[in-house]
């Protein structure tokens, strides 16, 4: 079965972050260079925090859009990007409508959310959760 | 250190020249670690010896740390420059966004040179930096709006800082504050007059840098050792739940909070102002600074209607903490929540420190009652206790100095009592207005001694608190161990609040994976080394302990211990700095 990160409640985020220095982390990094999930204000942080996440699409519009056929479907929703197919030229990230696929300022490429659920286990105030694609559909 | 990791990369910035560059200080990060200990040894290297605080030859330093950006609670910037309040050290501290900002956009700290003929603000995103006019952003009536204007025209959403200043930085108010991410504050000291006298009305900083660690493994399991002990433990829950508020009623109960410009350590309508009261009908968001699993900021929502038009109302949300209750809520004889809520907004809006705006205020209210000071001198203004009104006018007078008296009121309670009398009971202690503690001696030997004159410098409240029963000696000493080690918190930028999580095995190994080498010991060392350094700038600068002013209200009003005397506390100031070496 697919599982994905769900957003429970953005409006319980307190805009830590700790979910973007965890994704890092995954990746053997300090600092939010390698980081898929996006905490940011609605304007001001006394209007609360957008939560910014790849929701793993049924039918995930970057894959349509990728010149290089750099992302495949995942089966159950989503997808994956392979870095080395992938020419950075940002198509999937203008295509997301959530802003889900994150620039690497770093290697010049697309990444995406590989669905581990480790962003989960850090967040403090219940604003995530790790559960499988089809219960969010249902 | 790590290889690759860019913390030594020091940024200079020349306002007058309107050019920056990058220097490699890694002697400076090797031995001093990062924030305090290194901004101390920029400022002393960057400050002319004597210079007026309000020249533009005055530097700002803003530092951070190695463990910024790996691990929770990492989350403060330190600020150095001379202060305009006491005429030398100037030290601030605040969180938000601002340490991670800067870490990730590359720097482990900022130095700012010189002054801008015109107004300007500087956009650092990473390697990049902008000087951009500020002239139309000069004058305007919000900090709020500063703030939003700013965030609208500039990128790095979620990942930048933006610190700026008020209407009271501009018009150099010497307790004037730097404002980040609306709510956080370089509240102490005037570092939003600096800013005013280089034209320098903002700093916004953006970056999302990796950074690199040793061993991955470790790294995170030091991480969940400091994550698990501050999100399962007790240690942190106080700051999360009812935030610093929660101390209201507690020190009210043992007589402690002063009040009314201290003619009472207790307040009849402290329930009124507890956080346990805010909470109830006030808070309406509670955030994070970043990489802080706590979240201890409270923002209480302020629902009023426009009194021109029915049904018509506005929620404006207002922070609030232990510290601003004290100063502008009862030491004013604040009756009610809504009252101190409205004249803190306007407080942040116009660009104060909290503090010593609420201390100056409580002075000029006893020095009215008392007729050292008339009607005009106030400019009319009728200050009463609790009569917030009379205060919200009292604070745009500080700012807009339509006459000598609120000229003199701009710079400090030290500054007007000595002008217009009544320093028995103008309450600053080494020319900074005191915190919201009258605990007994340990307190007020901390505020006399510390570097920064700050109950967070060695934490005297808590000695007394603790101690039943101690001499001058013993709290001396404590106070200088105390402070001593609080060097390296604020060298690694770590939150005081988490002061029960980085213990120093713990400091030293997250430092490990940060790649510094220290034993507990060094660490121990190098904090009294680093305080040491401190105090050598402040003497530098003429700080004098044998100087040192003691308002005689404070052996007047009863504390926990009973009377406090002023032979008492001034022997645990000598004690202090027989400890750290110093003379008196």
């Amino acid at each position: 079965m697919a599982k994905r990160v769900l957003i429970v409640d953005s409006e319980r985020c307190v805009g830590c972050q700790l979910c973007m220095y965890a994704c890092a982390r995954r990746w053997g990094e300090g600092g939010i260079a390698k980081s898929m999930i996006y905490i940011r204000s609605l304007g001001g942080i006394e209007r609360g925090f957008a939560v910014i996440i790849c929701r793993a699409c049924e039918d995930p519009p970057c894959a349509r859009v990728c010149p290089v056929d750099a992302i495949s479907r995942r089966e159950g929703g989503g997808v994956s990007i392979d870095p080395h197919k992938c020419i950075g030229c940002g198509l999937c990230i203008e295509t997301c409508p959530f802003g889900a696929i994150i620039w690497d300022e770093e290697s010049s490429k697309a990444r995406v959310c590989n669905y581990c659920g480790y962003c989960v286990r850090y967040c403090p105030h219940g604003v995530l959760r790790f559960v499988e694609v089809e219960e969010v559909v249902t | 250190m790590n290889p690759g990791d860019p913390l030594p990369r020091v940024l200079y910035i020349d306002l007058e020249k309107k050019r920056s560059w990058v220097e490699e200080r890694k002697d400076l990060f090797e031995k001093y670690l990062g924030g305090a200990g290194v901004a101390i040894h920029l400022l002393e290297e960057e400050c002319p010896k004597g210079v007026d605080p309000l020249d533009p030859q005055n530097p700002i330093v803003f530092a951070v740390g190695p463990l910024v950006g790996l691990f929770p609670y990492a989350s403060k910037t330190v600020a150095m420059f001379k202060s305009p309040l006491t005429g030398n050290l100037g030290e601030s501290h605040a969180g938000g966004r601002s340490a991670t900002s800067i870490r990730l956009a590359g720097y482990g700290a900022i130095v700012i040179r010189g002054g801008s003929e015109r107004p300007v603000y500087v956009a650092i995103h990473g390697d990049k930096v902008f000087f951009r006019d500020a002239s139309a952003l000069w004058g305007m009536r919000s900090a709020y709006a500063v703030g939003r204007v700013i965030r609208e025209r500039e990128p790095g959403a979620g990942v930048r800082a933006i610190i700026r200043i008020g209407r009271a930085g501009e018009k150099l108010v010497r307790y004037a504050c730097a404002i980040t991410e609306t709510y956080r504050h370089f509240g102490r000291l005037g570092l939003g007059a600096v800013f005013g006298c280089k034209k320098l009305k903002a700093i916004v900083v953006s970056g999302k840098r990796s950074l690199p660690v040793s061993n991955p493994k470790k790294y995170r399991e030091v991480y969940d050792e400091i994550f698990e002990l501050g999100v399962r433990s007790e240690l942190m829950k106080k700051y999360h739940d009812l935030g610093t508020a929660a101390n209201v009623l507690p020190l009210n109960e043992m007589k402690a909070l002063p009040t009314r410009n201290l003619s009472s350590s207790s307040f009849e309508k402290a329930e009124a102002l507890s956080g346990e009261e805010l909470a109830r009908n006030f808070l309406g968001r509670r955030v994070a600074c970043t990489h802080c699993p706590t979240g201890c900021i409270h923002l209480a929502a302020l629902r009023e209607p426009y009194p021109d038009e029915p049904y018509f109302y506005k929620t404006v949300m207002i922070t609030y903490d232990y510290e601003p209750i004290y100063a502008l809520g009862t030491m004013l004889g604040m009756e009610d929540a809504r009252g101190f809520l409205k004249l803190m907004d306007i407080v942040e809006d116009i660009g104060l420190d909290a503090m010593s705006t609420g201390v100056v205020l409580a002075w000029v209210t006893e020095a009215l009652q008392r007729g050292l000071i008339t009607l005009e001198d106030t400019a009319g203004i009728e200050l009463r206790w609790g009569d917030y009104e009379s205060y919200i006018k009292a604070v745009e007078a500080i700012v807009s100095q339509p006459n000598h008296f609120f000229e003199a009121l701009a710079k400090g309670v030290d500054y007007a009592s000595s002008h217009y009398g009544g320093e028995e009971f103008a309450l600053a202690f080494g020319g900074n207005e005191m915190p919201g503690y009258h605990t007994g001696p340990a307190c007020y030997i901390g505020y006399l001694t510390g570097a920064r004159h700050s109950h967070l410098d060695s934490a005297g409240y808590s000695f007394d608190e603790k101690t039943k029963e101690f001499s001058p000696e013993e709290a001396g000493r404590a106070l200088a161990r105390e402070e001593s080690w609080r060097q390296i918190l604020s060298s690694l930028v770590v939150c005081f609040f988490a002061r029960g999580v980085y213990r120093p095995a713990l400091v030293s190994k997250a430092l490990n994976a940060a790649g510094f080498e220290l034993s507990e010991e060094e660490l121990q060392k190098l904090g009294v080394e680093i305080l040491r350094k401190k105090h050598a700038f402040k003497r530098r600068e003429g700080y004098d302990p044998a100087k040192l002013r003691i308002p005689k209200r404070i052996t007047e009003v009863e504390a926990p211990h009973g009377v406090i005397t002023e032979e008492f506390v001034r022997k645990g100031v000598e004690a202090y700095f027989e400890e750290l070496g110093l003379d008196v």
